[in-house]
């Protein structure tokens, strides 16, 4: 297979599942005549037309809702926000509707829908146009997180959640569209299983998104130095894999976390728990967080860049963390 | 009887279930038998959910505000699992996990009984959609109180629907009261039907006292949502108690009280029926005695309806097809679990 966009194999994994599924619509701010913000959806106006691809006015919390209404009755609607940082104007609707409308009925009504959205730092788009907010949609029961990383995760990932029948926040990074890879059908996993994507024995990396590529990267240069990096990558959050998480763990005997979100509160303090709880024998050392700073995302690129984990800190830290 | 004399009388019989339903309800707060207290009266303001939901076809859906007993049972809830509900019972309509502000009904159109102010008006607006979608002849109604229309999500909705041309109508129960704030202490404006035309929604309000006034008005509009116009209806009631159960109104007059429940549409068209001889004495009686019976059926089969299994709660947070999620002491035990075996 030829080598595809991150972006693209979005849009592909849109469109296959659009040409089976007639009850998907895609609804969100300049989805459809724009193209997207980020281009995702660029030209599929012209395949499915305005009675599936909504352009909607500016007004998330209203395209939300309307999402969720269209989930209750037989539609499966991917919502894009353009910014995941325009989740605030549309929470009430994915956490106190969205996740909760089948627990609250009783098991009676599904909310089968995607909320698309994107998020990260990397175009100093500042503290509104850059956050990572995983943890907010982790910290609410009935909202399932996928995360993807690579091409294959992209298009496997958003073809399965547009088979089930929860509300799937699904966060794309900005950084990460024209990131070129091949769909490999081999390689696909099954939703809600991490990736081991390097062996090693000295310690665990554990990572998602955009981090993984970092994380792969220090790996290799930490490889130089004789320091074995084994490199996880979580896929989803909810289900999130702590069994290869553990596994993992308990070979190596350490735990680095590395997440872009902020340090306090976030993903990494999760998964830092869950590995204490899964793997405490085991410990040789304390399961150290590389995150985000607890900061608002600057505009300066210098100073965006110092705001959440680089290739280099990771190295350094995991170098800390082996006591070399 | 002719036509419209039925009508009058079922609409009659209808707002009578709804204003005796609640009085059980708090007869089974007293009791003990209500989950909380968090249990919202509509007593005056039946003709509302009667007059609209008169116009409403089987199979159209609605959503609800928290104050919403009175809608569910004019389109055809069962009182019982109602009840039951609102004790948080294994027999109620959620099976105990929604109670009162969450009731629900996916075979009766019903999509959700809202605890959020203006939260469900949206849904209607995506129910709309799918209709429209699908090409099906139903409708969506969102029934909320004179609170959500200081709410920015309604105009996002309202402006949603006239732009793609939605079946949806929007109606606002204007019981004059957000909790303790008076309506006219919450908006500047209280021209609610002409905010709706300026987002080319057709719009009308019409007092509460009179339910045959409701239903003329929502028949118009309705009409026009079948073809294609939403609409928006406000019905001036007045809330005859308190916000919830514990609520004793300390913030309004006795004087603005007994004005207020003067406007009763239930003794409004009991009167227009005996005096116009519609109905005899003695058929207003069986009516009364029957509802009664109805409703203490309810309130003992509330009572009388077990508890649902406590293990429950980790169920329904996802489908099946997804795992639970991991009880407390599970994590806890893995913490201390031995390593070695």
């Amino acid at each position: 297979m030829s080598q595809i966009t991150y972006r693209e194999a979005l849009r592909i994994a849109l469109q296959e599942s659009m040409r089976e599924d007639s009850t998907i619509i895609l609804m969100g701010e300049d989805v459809g005549h724009y193209g997207g913000a980020y281009g995702v959806t660029k030209g599929m106006i012209e395949e499915f037309g305005e009675k599936r691809i909504l352009d909607t006015p500016i007004s998330e919390e209203g395209i939300v809702g309307t999402a969720v209404g269209s989930a209750m009755t037989g539609l499966r609607p991917v919502v894009e926000l353009m910014y995941v940082d325009f989740v605030m104007l549309a929470m009430d609707q994915l956490a106190n509707q969205a996740a909760k409308i089948r627990y609250m009925f009783g098991g009676q009504i599904s909310v089968p829908m995607v909320m698309r959205a994107q998020g990260g730092t990397g175009r100093s788009g500042a503290a509104q146009h850059s956050q990572s907010l995983e943890a907010w949609m982790m910290h609410t029961p009935g909202l399932l997180l996928a995360i993807p990383a690579t091409v294959t995760d992209a298009y496997f990932l958003l073809k399965h959640a547009l088979k089930l029948s929860d509300p799937v926040v699904f966060l794309e990074h900005k950084m990460l569209y024209t990131l070129k890879g091949e769909i490999n059908t081999s390689d696909s996993l099954s939703w809600g299983q991490a990736a081991v994507l390097r062996q090693g024995s000295d310690f665990t990396l554990v990572t998602y998104s955009r981090m993984v590529h970092r994380a792969l990267d220090a790996a290799e240069k930490l490889a130089e130095i004789g320091i074995q990096a084994e490199v996880i990558d979580l896929r989803t959050l909810y289900p999130l894999d702590t069994e290869t998480i553990n596994s993992s763990v308990k070979k190596t005997g350490r735990a680095l976390v590395v997440t872009e979100d902020c340090l306090t509160a976030g993903v990494s303090a999760e998964l830092s728990a869950r590995i204490m709880e899964g793997s405490f024998e085991f410990l040789e050392e304390p399961v150290l967080r590389l995150a985000g700073e607890d900061i608002p995302i600057p505009v300066s690129p210098s100073m965006e860049k110092e705001a959440v984990p680089s290739v280099d800190r990771i190295f350094s830290t995991a170098k800390l963390l082996l006591r070399k | 009887m002719d036509t419209k004399t039925q009508t009058m009388i079922r609409m009659y019989t209808q707002m009578l279930r709804i204003r005796t339903f609640e009085e059980r309800v708090g007869e089974l707060f007293l009791k003990g038998g209500t989950a909380g207290s968090m249990l919202h009266l509509s007593i005056g303001e039946e003709s509302a959910a009667v007059g609209v939901g008169e116009v409403m076809n089987s199979g159209d859906g609605f959503t609800t505000h928290h104050r919403g007993h009175g809608i569910f049972l004019a389109r055809g809830a069962d009182p019982k699992r109602m009840m039951a509900e609102i004790g948080g019972k294994e027999d109620g309509y959620c099976r105990g996990k929604g109670g009162s502000m969450h009731i629900a009904d996916n075979d009766l159109g019903h999509l959700g009984a809202n605890a959020i102010v203006g939260g469900g008006i949206s849904h209607v607006v995506g129910a709309g959609l799918t209709y429209q979608y699908l090409g099906k002849e139903q409708v969506a109604v969102a029934f909320f109180g004179d609170g959500a229309m200081q709410q920015g999500g309604l105009y996002e909705s309202m402006n949603l629907a006239a732009l793609w041309k939605l079946p949806v109508m929007f109606v606002c129960i204007n019981n004059e009261y957000g909790m303790g704030t008076r309506l006219d202490r919450a908006s500047a404006s209280l021209e609610f039907a002409k905010r709706a035309e300026t987002f080319g929604l057709n719009g009308l309000e019409v007092d509460g006292l009179d339910v045959c006034r409701v239903l003329q008005d929502a028949q118009e509009l309705m009409d026009g949502v079948r073809n294609g116009t939403p609409a928006f209806l406000k019905v001036d009631c007045y809330r005859f108690h308190g916000h919830a159960r514990k609520d004793k109104s300390h913030y309004r007059e006795e004087e603005e009280e007994h004005k207020g429940r003067e406007k009763d549409p239930i003794a409004h068209l009991e009167n227009q029926l005996v005096k116009n001889k519609l109905v005899t004495t003695e058929e207003l009686e069986r009516i009364k005695s029957q509802i009664d019976n109805e409703m203490d059926e309810a309130m003992e089969y509330a009572l009388n309806s077990s508890e649902p299994e406590t293990m429950q709660r980790f169920q329904d947070v996802y489908a099946p097809e997804s795992p639970e999620p991991l009880p407390v002491d599970e994590r806890i035990l893995q913490a201390l679990n031995d390593p070695l075996s």
